[in-house]
């Protein structure tokens, strides 16, 4: 376990274990407000899914109801058991607003905390672990910063020390909450081109986005909410006016249909 | 100079306060740079003050008084999250309403038994690092070593809980634990401290010399090695002062810490006034 294996063993280790995700009627309620009503869908691996709606859509509370952080009613299988029983399988990056960038971590503080969890307690990280970490910051191009502290970095930059920290964890699914907001066109490419190789090992690739621009064109599946699912599939399916009307409620731009 | 150092160490009650000091020095800081990162400093506040009914209730029963004083910092914190989870009410209030509460029956608690029994509650309230005993000395190192060895066990995962609960939280680490566990250290800190800084101003030793380091250092493990060492230099000055002039020991110390961080936050290369005063005004200018 402990030796350096060749990365492209390690990307194709489980091509074979790995599982679609079945959403079943997933209810969230805040208090007395529902946040989510009756999300039903499944995904097969291998496949980039972007999750949009309007603002207070209930996007990045479906992906932490996927994952058990908020309590939610339903279910969430991946392959034949909840998907938050298997969280060993799971990176998830959360919102840039939900971190504190004033903290005293390094960029290599901050991607070794993708090997936390495999490391394991009472464990040091191993020379594999740092391997691992090296390497998904180099794939990420911010191997040069890895001694800087992680507040003096860019929005974009932050974004891709978070990206090769997701990378390190070795998952099969990968949630992203927001992962363009504030980034540069630089990020935006690389963060694409990532999940992209990454859908291509047969990984699972949420990304919760708003942006109805020409950027769209990347995602295999859309899911469209407005607290309940208004449409799931490619984008043809998806990107109808009758669908962007019942989620924008009419004030879309519509440059998606030409996208789709 | 060195005659002024050297010279009360003589005094066995001298030798056991440098030892107190030495280990509440680095037991607060390691523990408050926790504080300081998830945002909890006001909670350590709360938990110190919440400390007093447990220990006059248990000098009452004659339990140990220690022991009474920990029960009673964990319950504050269990009931303040309550409120707050049960509640409209929100966590600050909670906090602000739970510890005067205690505080205040602490106090009424203390002020009854020190009518029959010489108990000092100026002692718990301001410290008096100067009257330790012996065996105060070996609990408070048994707690220090304790606490030690359970956050160099667990450092990693506990800093990425700090650093991204939520990340955390997704990566199966038990995060509700961890802030239950961080709870329960806090608590057992300010009672080791309760001897040499009082209640009142343990909050000083637990966020200041976290804060100094952490205008002077990048990671986390250094604010904490840095923050220990100006923990100790700062409860040791304290000592020496109270020694020289009388003075409580709790006021004497944090003054120190209090010092050095406005030093820091003067003269820190990166953070400090005078750098950016340079890097906006001065540097510019001579281009």
């Amino acid at each position: 376990m402990d030796g350096i294996t060749p990365p492209s063993a390690r990307w194709h280790r489980s091509l074979t274990d790995q599982a679609a995700v079945t959403v079943r009627h997933l209810d969230v309620s805040y208090g007395s407000v529902q946040a989510l009503r009756d999300i039903s869908f499944t995904v097969a691996p291998g496949q980039l899914i972007g999750i949009f709606g309007p603002n207070g859509a209930g996007k990045s509370t479906l992906i932490k109801a996927m994952l058990g952080l908020v309590p939610a009613s339903g279910s969430v299988l991946y392959g034949d058991r909840p998907l938050a029983e298997q969280l060993a399988q799971v990176a998830y990056v959360p919102q840039r607003s939900q971190i504190d960038w004033t903290f005293p971590a390094t960029v290599w503080d901050v991607v070794l905390m993708g090997r936390v969890r495999q490391a394991g307690y009472l464990h040091r990280f191993s020379a594999r672990s740092r391997y691992i970490a090296a390497e998904a910051l180099e794939r990420v191009g911010m191997a040069a910063h890895r001694n800087r502290r992680i507040g003096q970095l860019s929005g974009g930059q932050q974004q891709r020390v978070f990206l090769a920290r997701a990378i390190a964890q070795e998952a099969e699914i990968f949630c992203f909450d927001e992962p363009f907001v504030g980034v540069d066109q630089k990020t935006e490419t690389i963060l694409f081109s990532i999940f992209r190789e990454l859908a291509s090992t047969g990984k699972t690739i949420f990304v919760v986005n708003h942006d109805l621009g020409e950027s769209i064109a990347n995602f295999d599946q859309l899911v469209l909410l407005n607290r309940e699912l208004i449409a799931v599939g490619s984008r043809s399916q998806v990107l109808t006016l009758d669908h962007m009307t019942r989620a924008y409620g009419g004030y879309v731009n519509f440059y998606a249909q030409e996208a789709a | 100079m060195l005659e002024i150092l050297i010279e009360p160490l003589q005094y066995g009650f001298m030798q056991r306060s440098l030892a107190a000091a030495v280990l509440v020095g680095i037991l607060c800081a390691v523990v408050g740079s926790y504080l300081l990162v998830r945002r909890l400093s006001l909670l350590g506040d709360a938990i110190s003050h919440s400390l007093l009914p447990g220990l006059a209730i248990a000098f009452i029963l004659g339990v140990n008084i220690y022991f009474g004083a920990f029960v009673a910092g964990i319950l504050s914190a269990i009931l303040i999250g309550w409120i707050h989870t049960r509640s409209p009410i929100k966590e600050d209030a909670a906090m602000g309403i739970v510890f005067s509460a205690f505080f205040a029956v602490g106090i009424a608690l203390i002020t009854l038994v020190q009518r029959e029994n010489k108990i000092d509650l100026n002692h718990f309230l301001f410290g008096n690092i100067l009257g330790v005993t012996a065996t105060e000395v070996r609990d408070i190192a048994i707690i220090t070593v304790l606490i030690l060895i359970a956050i160099l066990a667990l450092y990693k995962e506990l800093l990425f809980y700090c650093f991204d609960p939520l990340g955390a939280q997704a990566a199966g680490l038990p995060t509700a634990a961890f802030n239950a566990g961080l709870m329960i250290l806090v608590a057992l800190t300010v009672v080791a401290s309760m001897k040499t800084v009082g209640v009142i101003l343990v909050l000083s030793l637990l966020i200041t010399p976290a804060a100094t380091a952490y205008l002077l250092v990048p990671r986390f493990h250094q604010v904490m090695i840095v923050g220990a060492g100006l923990g100790v230099l700062s409860s040791m000055s304290g000592m020496y002062l109270s020694y020289y002039f009388n003075l409580p020991s709790g006021p004497a110390i944090v003054m120190v810490a209090s010092g050095l961080f406005f030093l820091a936050l003067l003269f820190s290369p990166e953070y400090g006034l005078l750098a950016r005063f340079y890097r906006h005004w001065v540097a510019p200018s001579l281009r």
